[in-house]
């Protein structure tokens, strides 16, 4: 195919349209409005063009490709990002007086989301992680009287400096040890027999530099804090529609560069995996505050997505795409609720059930696909990617070592469910949670489409197959 | 619809589903319970239709082979297929007869949030249902889960006061064990054959039964299915949950975990465990055996010195749960068709016991043992029942659990006399325990907390008889369930000994 990703070009325009639009919004309510029609046109473009009619064409000399699986991880991002937005709209002027420019900020994130997956040049995954991570370095401390949120943008400008370096530093490697000299990913002289040791030593820092964009262990430091710092909805952003846009980017680059020589790197995986499993888990049993938690879990749900990489089969692909769907789903559902309130601790949970059936309904919903309960999309997931590694055949214990973190999971999402439905109020934390009945609508939409999800997973699956 | 045998199947999930998403919406108690009620009579009816409908001796090849199957997901080859076997009529028929029961018993008790209560009872059922009915490897895991959630969230909101731990406990213990039979499930899967042309494997049970499995595989997939049904049923030492949930648990919760959600854990052990992993199966049997054994004698002699009444009957339960798994493990004819009628026995007796220590803690307030005394001299009805009731847990002769425990204990005795001795052993505790609990709480003089009895409710003396007829009914004529199961005992026994 020789036409440009059109979300690129498209995301990147109504990013500056945002911007300069800033001056002109009158009222703060406008720029929700403009943002939602920006992604709606994003999205009905990124669709013409899965069915093979672009808007416009542009020759880009095969540095970025288009197949169906990126064009489908796009639509999937692009209506999660739908939904945050219409869920979370609002609450972007919690933040600060400039709305505009956070939205702007988005869209240019989400540029760099659609480089992420479709690039097919080494270069452009890397100007695609740049242009994905600048935006979210400013939007984390855009709160800016906030201390919590200037230490969270400073260290995540730090560690997102410094693993951009070595990404670089793997790259650069990658290309003095290739033969042919090229920067294309598909063409990368792996050799025969053992790698060559440039192109393993590129091979480890590469993978090192995206294991910090996916925050998994031992580079996920920086993540408990920056997503506890950020103002919670941009925290809810980054920590689904971000970060399952680096996972597509890791994806796409393993099995189309290195994908041959699996066996030689599959350890490295395997070690990364079971520590993000582990850590995420068994430290988020112990947080007091929701928020953090969830900071947490998204470390462990990265160590589940970690097994597409570790089987890089069919049905990891299909895994990836379904976990990236159920996972950014059920965190932005969840998350909504909690930006409504003002404790975010689990105390503040208690007696959820009696003050806001709904939302307390919803938020059951939410934390049961999170823990993986059949039924939900959480749980299909799950399945798939345990699949996928159980496909793979090798190291089955690790499979085993997931479900076991997956049980400990259920020990932290279910202490908010016990707080929500058998524990009573607190008198004076999180009295009034005003909420209005569009949002309530929303809401039973999201958790719908969880449910829809956990019993006919298919309806996500075929479409790579388009 | 209804009168095709294939429909039964569907109705048993569906009739429990459907109205327990109604039920949510119907906020006067009243009616809940009342709508709550109607619709287990109706799963009842449906069940005893489907019972007279199939004459499993002229068709036997109805079983498994014939059952309806929807396409559900058919590119990783897994359908909506559901269908009855005699095991599965069994057991739906447990279902589905102890459900009105349960509602009838406590159809004075009062909950907050009655509409929830009910909804999730019945979730609950429409779980268990297609447990037992699922004919689909991921099918079955996904009813397996969707009946623990509902009883969760019910054990959780209604009961004592350490009840949000407890069942917290079971919770996390009994996902744990579903999830690595999720492993073991997926694996099983990438091992068998393709049945349809658009996927590479089958979830298909007849898949799952023909699957390629080398001994060494068999070793470890063995525990990762025996983890999470030891955990249901509970086989020592995976018990320690069990205790502290029906202590602290509402009276209907209990009465489904212990009589019906039990019979989950034995069911898949005789479904997906003994066909599937027969040469593991004869590997570890005597270790399991051991174990259940254990279980038996540890459990028969807590039971002895339980002064709670709710603590007492689960630990006599455990016990009794123990021999019944030692007898699956055994394998053999006489032993398996003894748990076939164990299974029913125990639904029936179990509920009949948590029946009588609901009436007592209704009407005294108290289920301490050591604080009643005397109560046979206010209610001789009730005392009546509860001696037939306890004959029936010490199995004697006329009582229905003389029958099971006795095939039980013949295969024991043919596998290993042992076994046989020590199950003996455990028999004649059961006999001491239940004896003085009789004694200690119904006889001897009565006491203030006896003096100020309230009478027992006619809806609950009627369940009490009905239950005390079905007890006395299958220990005089218990061939209609031999002969309903006979086909499932030797299909087993069959693809057993085929691979």
């Amino acid at each position: 195919m020789d036409h440009i990703m059109n979300a690129i070009i498209i995301t990147a325009l109504w990013g500056v349209i945002m911007m300069f639009g800033g001056v002109f919004f009158k009222k703060s309510t406008t720029p929700k409005f403009w943002a939602i029609a920006g992604i709606i046109i994003v999205l009905l473009a990124n669709l013409f063009e899965f069915f093979g009619h672009p808007f416009f064409n542009v020759d880009t000399k095969g540095m970025l490709k288009f197949d169906s699986f990126g064009l489908h991880f796009n639509t999937i991002a692009f209506i999660c990002t739908l939904l945050f937005f219409l869920l979370n709209g609002k609450d972007f002027e919690k933040i600060g007086m400039h709305v505009s420019e956070y939205f702007a900020l988005m869209f240019f994130v989400l540029c760099g989301l659609s480089i992420l997956s479709s690039f097919n040049t080494l270069l452009l995954l890397f100007l695609g992680i740049e242009i994905l991570s600048i935006p979210l370095y400013i939007l984390t401390g855009s709160d800016k009287r906030n201390l919590k949120g200037n230490e969270a943008a400073l260290k995540y400008l730090l560690m997102g400096a410094f693993s951009t370096g070595i990404l670089l530093m793997g790259i650069a490697l990658i290309y003095g040890g290739n033969t042919l000299g090229s920067f294309y990913i598909d063409a990368i002289n792996l050799g025969t027999g053992n790698l060559p040791v440039l192109i393993a030593g590129g091979l480890v820092l590469i993978l090192v530099g995206i294991s910090f964009k996916v925050s998994a262990a031992p580079f996920h430091f920086w993540a408990p804090d920056v997503y506890d710092g950020a103002p919670a909805v941009v925290s809810s952003f980054m920590m689904t529609i971000v970060k399952i846009a680096a996972f597509v980017a890791f994806f796409r680059l393993f099995q189309t560069s290195f994908g041959a020589m699996q066996h030689q790197w599959q350890m490295l995986i395997v070690v990364i995996t079971a520590a993000t499993l582990l850590i995420g888990n068994i430290t988020a049993v112990f947080q007091k505050s929701v928020k953090r938690m969830l900071a947490y879990s998204s470390i462990s749900h990265a160590g589940f997505m970690m097994f597409t990489l570790f089987a890089l089969n069919d049905t990891a692909k299909e895994g990836l795409l379904l976990y990236a769907a159920a996972y950014s789903i059920a965190t932005i559902g969840i998350f909504a609720v909690i930006i409504k309130m003002s404790d975010y601790s689990i105390e503040g949970f208690n007696g959820l059930g009696k003050k806001q059936p709904l939302l307390a309904l919803t938020a059951v919903i939410f934390l049961l696909s999170l823990t993986g309960i059949p039924l939900t999309a959480g749980f299909t997931a799950k399945f798939y990617v345990l699949m996928a590694a159980v496909k793979d055949g090798h190291q089955l214990w690790l499979v085993v070592l997931a479900v076991i973190c997956a049980a400990i999971g259920a020990v932290y999402y279910f202490k908010v469910i016990q707080a929500i439905y058998f524990k009573d109020p607190v008198p004076g934390v999180n009295d009034e949670i005003n909420v209005s009945s569009s949002f309530k609508f929303l809401l039973v939409v999201t958790a719908a489409l969880i449910i829809l999800l956990g019993f006919l997973p298919g309806l996500l699956i075929d479409w790579i197959y388009y | 619809m209804l009168g095709t045998y294939y429909t039964f199947p569907e109705l048993l999930i569906w009739i429990p589903f459907i109205t327990g998403l109604i039920a949510i919406f119907i906020k006067n108690e009243k009616s809940v319970k009342m709508f709550a009620l109607l619709s287990s009579i109706a799963t009842l009816v449906v069940s005893v239709i489907s019972l007279c409908y199939t004459d499993v001796a002229a068709h036997p090849e109805f079983f498994y082979y014939n059952n309806v199957s929807y396409v559900w997901m058919p590119y990783i080859g897994s359908s909506f297929s559901v269908g009855l076997d005699g095991m599965g009529f069994l057991l739906t028929f447990l279902t589905a007869f102890s459900y009105p029961l349960i509602f009838a018993a406590t159809y004075k008790s009062e909950y907050k949030n009655a509409n929830a209560f009910f909804a999730l009872m019945l979730l609950t059922q429409a779980g268990i249902m297609g447990v037992f009915v699922a004919t689909d490897a991921l099918l079955f895991y996904f009813f397996w889960e969707l009946a623990l959630i509902p009883i969760y969230f019910l054990c959780s909101r209604w009961g004592g006061e350490k009840r949000i731990a407890a069942t917290f406990k079971f919770f996390v213990y009994t996902f744990l064990g579903s999830l690595l039979m999720l492993v073991g499930i997926i694996f099983v899967y990438v091992h068998t054959a393709p049945v349809t042309p658009d996927s590479a494997h089958s979830f298909s049970i007849n898949a799952f039964y023909n699957a390629a499995l080398s001994s060494g595989q068999q070793d470890w997939l063995f525990w990762l299915f025996f983890i999470a049904f030891a955990v249901k049923i509970p086989i020592f030492p995976f018990h320690t949950w069990q205790p502290d949930v029906y202590e602290q648990s509402n009276y209907p919760s209990v009465m489904v975990l212990s009589g019906l959600m039990v019979k989950m854990g034995a069911f898949g052990v005789i479904r997906w465990i003994l066909p599937i992993f027969p040469a593991a199966v004869a590997k570890y049997e005597h270790l399991v055996m051991a174990l259940c054994i254990i279980g038996l004698i540890y459990a028969s002699c807590i039971a002895l010195y339980q002064n709670d009444l709710k603590r007492f009957v689960a630990w006599s339960s455990i016990a009794h749960l123990g021999l019944m798994s030692a007898a699956i493990f055994a394998a053999n004819e006489l032993s398996l068709q003894g748990v076939m009628l164990e299974m029913l026995n125990h639904g029936i007796n179990i509920l009949a016991l948590w029946i009588v220590v609901d009436i007592i803690e209704k009407k005294t307030g108290v289920r301490k043992i050591s604080q009643l005394s005397g109560l046979a001299g206010k209610s001789p009805a009730l005392a009546i029942f509860l001696v037939i009731i306890a004959f029936a847990n010490i199995a004697l002769p006329l009582s229905n659990s003389f029958v099971s425990e006795f095939l039980m204990l013949n295969g024991l005795f043919d596998f290993n006399i042992w076994f046989a001795v020590f199950g003996t052993i455990g028999i004649i505790l059961s006999a001491v325990y239940m004896l003085s609990m009789v004694q200690r709480t119904f006889f001897g003089k009565a006491n203030v907390v006896a003096e100020q009895a309230k009478k027992m409710s006619a809806g609950q003396g009627i369940v009490l008889f009905a239950l005390v007829v079905a007890i006395l009914f299958l220990g005089i004529y218990p061939e209609p369930v031999i002969h309903l199961t006979q086909s499932t005992v030797t299909d087993i026994l069959s693809k057993m000994s085929l691979k």
